[in-house]
């Protein structure tokens, strides 16, 4: 429908015999308006960098349909994320997505002023009626990962940089160890959250910290590879890319790489938005819709232990193979989860405690 | 505690120091001089991507290192030009050259982010430090080195040099210094440029001393650690040595004491984060108790110099 009437204009029939319906056609057919606000920059080659990817990728695809996307950097998680909301709202962006867990409160309190722009949040838990949220099953990757660190660790200790305890990470470091173990049933590991997304001075020394005390493993759950940088200049066993392929900073100790690929949803989302026909919900794809990607293998990885990652893999994608399903001991070495059952995402997404194996911080 | 251990520790909160200790001595000289410069982090991240870019292109880090004192520089007339030739604001000059800095830097810094480079080595040959306690001297990058005998330079030169007798006295008092015709215009311009250079070579520790890559931002609020302290070692070289190594050791020990996973993890990120600052303010408290002693602050500091009034 919208593509006859962009059609029609530009034969210039309607507009020169219907003065009134062109103009509601152009109205109508004029580019959608998307902006993204970001936590960092688009060059952090991890979290930021795969939105702004995925941005790229929805404006390749959807063409004219779309402007040039609107990508708002570095916007700290309090009121000042609220200012950048409401400046795009104004601006005609029909369309905002909010790539932090931290916006979650300020996108519910600017869409209620903004009532016919679509707002989705991502790794939030609060909708309304103009308000989606949005994630990738990234724990997945994070199976993945854990049963190369449990294969290869020599110590069967892992340390874990994390931004911030939030449940995303929490979920994360969860499906870590619990892949580790059922490799190696003694595997630990220590989590060190350094309440940043973006320091990598800070990263690198909460890396050398823990190789420091014996961890040969290391996993991060911040934006950028200045942890990877650390563990090759160590060269200990290894770690992972978070985000995108980081193998340029640490060619040998990057084992495999978590790869987000938003691309999929936001084309998705745009073209509900043009049609009519997008809707309110929580949407959380994983390794199966391709949104969350394993990279290659890095060349330290034994060909046993690519293929027990790539069965983890795709046991995942084909529905066999759930990480949360119990028997899921927590940290205290009491059963939290029983044998045979599955977590909810309702209870993923407000995961508040360690299974066993994980130290937990305090 | 062990001794491997021990000495791992000592190793990283000498890196954690160097900059802010580089990047305060800079600070440091320039208050002296009765000028305030809030744009120390702006310089820094100018500083980091120079260097980076260099050390990238050519490989060679020592050249990365003197054009990284040089953008530095080239940034700090900016200030300089504007507060001392203009007489305009300092703190309001001094944030703004934050702001560029920063700006600056992340659009220098474009296509730049996913190619690594690789950190300066270890000034002496690696036999010195085949033992862990060799280690602990030998075992650094010139940077460090030259940080360390940088604080004795600008204490020899505050206080034993006649040029260093002069900055001191047109930053007490830049009427009087004037009055006895020594430049104080021109005294405070080279003050600045020696703080950008520090502040430079500062942001050039980023990715040639700490983690070999350009993040925009990689100083991450070390710049204004760095003016906090100058305040914290009541502008004195040697208390400022000790308080740049003090503040690395807390930056450094949270992170340990976190992977060790022992009692000290218990204490919350953030109070972490916050306690250099909170060791200035009780710095500060402590020195406006003791009214009656020299709180050793440059009389003129943060003051334009207005010859005709």
């Amino acid at each position: 429908m919208t593509l006859n009437r962009r059609s029609m204009l530009k034969a210039g029939v309607a507009a020169a015999t219907l003065p009134l319906l062109g103009s509601k056609a152009f109205a109508q057919s004029e580019p959608l308006k998307v902006g993204f606000m970001l936590i960092g920059t688009v060059n952090d080659n991890g979290w930021n960098f795969g939105h702004a990817q995925g941005a790229k990728f929805m404006k390749e695809q959807l063409g004219d349909l779309v402007a040039e996307p609107t990508i708002v950097e570095n916007v700290p998680e309090g009121p000042d994320c609220e200012r950048v909301l409401r400046e795009l709202a104004q601006s005609g962006h029909k369309l905002i997505f909010a790539t932090s867990f931290g916006y979650g409160d300020y996108v519910i309190k600017v869409a209620e002023q903004f009532p016919d722009v679509t707002f989705e949040h991502a790794t939030g838990y609060q909708r309304s009626a103009n308000v989606a949220t949005y994630n990738a099953r990234f724990h997945e990757g994070r199976a993945v990962c854990g049963t190369i660190a449990g294969h290869m660790s020599q110590t069967g200790k892992a340390g874990y940089i994390g931004s911030f305890p939030i449940p995303e990470v929490v979920m994360g470091i969860n499906a870590f160890v619990l892949a580790a173990r059922k490799v190696n049933p003694d595997f630990t590991i220590t989590p060190v959250y350094i309440s940043t997304w973006n320091d990598p001075a800070k990263e690198a020394d909460a890396a050398r910290a823990m190789i420091d005390q014996g961890i040969d493993i290391i996993a991060q759950h911040t934006d950028g590879p200045a942890a990877l940088q650390v563990a090759e200049e160590r060269g200990i066993v290894g770690g992972f890319g978070q985000g995108a392929d980081m193998s340029a900073f640490a060619p040998n100790a990057q084992l495999t790489s978590i790869i987000d690929h938003w691309g999929p949803h936001y084309v998705n989302s745009a073209q509900a938005v043009i049609d009519g026909t997008w809707e309110t919900g929580d949407r959380w794809p994983g390794l199966k819709e391709g949104e969350v990607q394993i990279g290659p293998y890095g060349p330290k990885v034994p060909e046993d232990v690519v293929a027990a990652a790539e069965a983890v893999k795709n046991g995942q994608i084909d529905g066999s193979f759930n990480i949360f399903t119990g028997p899921i001991n927590d940290h205290t070495g009491a059963e939290k989860v029983p044998a045979g059952v599955t977590l909810t995402d309702a209870e993923l997404l407000s995961m508040d405690w360690y299974v066993e194996g994980v130290i937990p911080p305090a | 505690m062990s001794l491997e251990l021990t000495i791992a520790i000592i190793v990283t909160v000498v890196g954690a120091s160097t900059p802010i200790l580089i990047a305060a001595l800079g600070e440091l000289v320039v208050e002296k001089s009765g000028v305030l410069n809030l744009g120390v982090e702006g310089m820094m991240l100018v500083g980091a991507i120079t260097g980076f870019v260099v050390a990238f292109t050519t490989g060679n880090h020592y050249l990365a290192i003197l054009l990284a004192a040089a953008a530095g520089v080239a940034t700090s007339m900016i200030f300089g030009f504007l507060t001392l030739s203009l007489s305009a604001n300092q703190t309001a000059t001094g944030l703004a050259l934050t702001i560029f800095g920063t700006g600056f830097s992340a659009l220098a810094g474009q296509g730049y982010s996913a190619r690594p480079v690789t950190l300066l080595g270890p000034l002496f040959p690696a036999e010195l430090a085949t033992h862990p306690i060799w280690r602990v001297l030998f075992g650094y990058s010139a940077l460090v080195y030259f940080s360390l005998a940088m604080v004795f330079a600008v204490w020899w030169f505050l206080k034993k040099s006649r040029a260093g007798l002069i900055l001191r006295a047109v930053g007490e008092n830049d009427l009087s210094a004037h009055s006895i015709g020594y430049s104080v215009i021109g005294v405070r311009y080279a003050a600045v440029a020696f703080g950008g250079a520090m502040a430079g070579i500062a942001g050039a520790c980023f990715p040639l001393l700490l983690t070999p890559q350009w993040a925009e931002r990689m100083t991450a609020g070390r710049g204004w650690i760095a003016v906090a302290l100058v305040v914290f070692a009541s502008w004195k070289p040697f208390r400022l040595l000790a308080g740049a190594y003090l503040f690395g050791l807390v930056m450094t020990m949270e992170l340990y004491a976190k992977a060790s996973g022992g009692p000290l993890s218990a204490i919350p990120a953030e109070l972490w984060s916050a306690m250099p600052y909170l060791a200035t303010v009780v710095v500060l408290v402590l020195i406006s108790i003791r009214r009656d002693a020299s709180t050793n602050a440059p009389a003129c500091l943060g003051r334009p110099f207005l010859p005709s009034n």
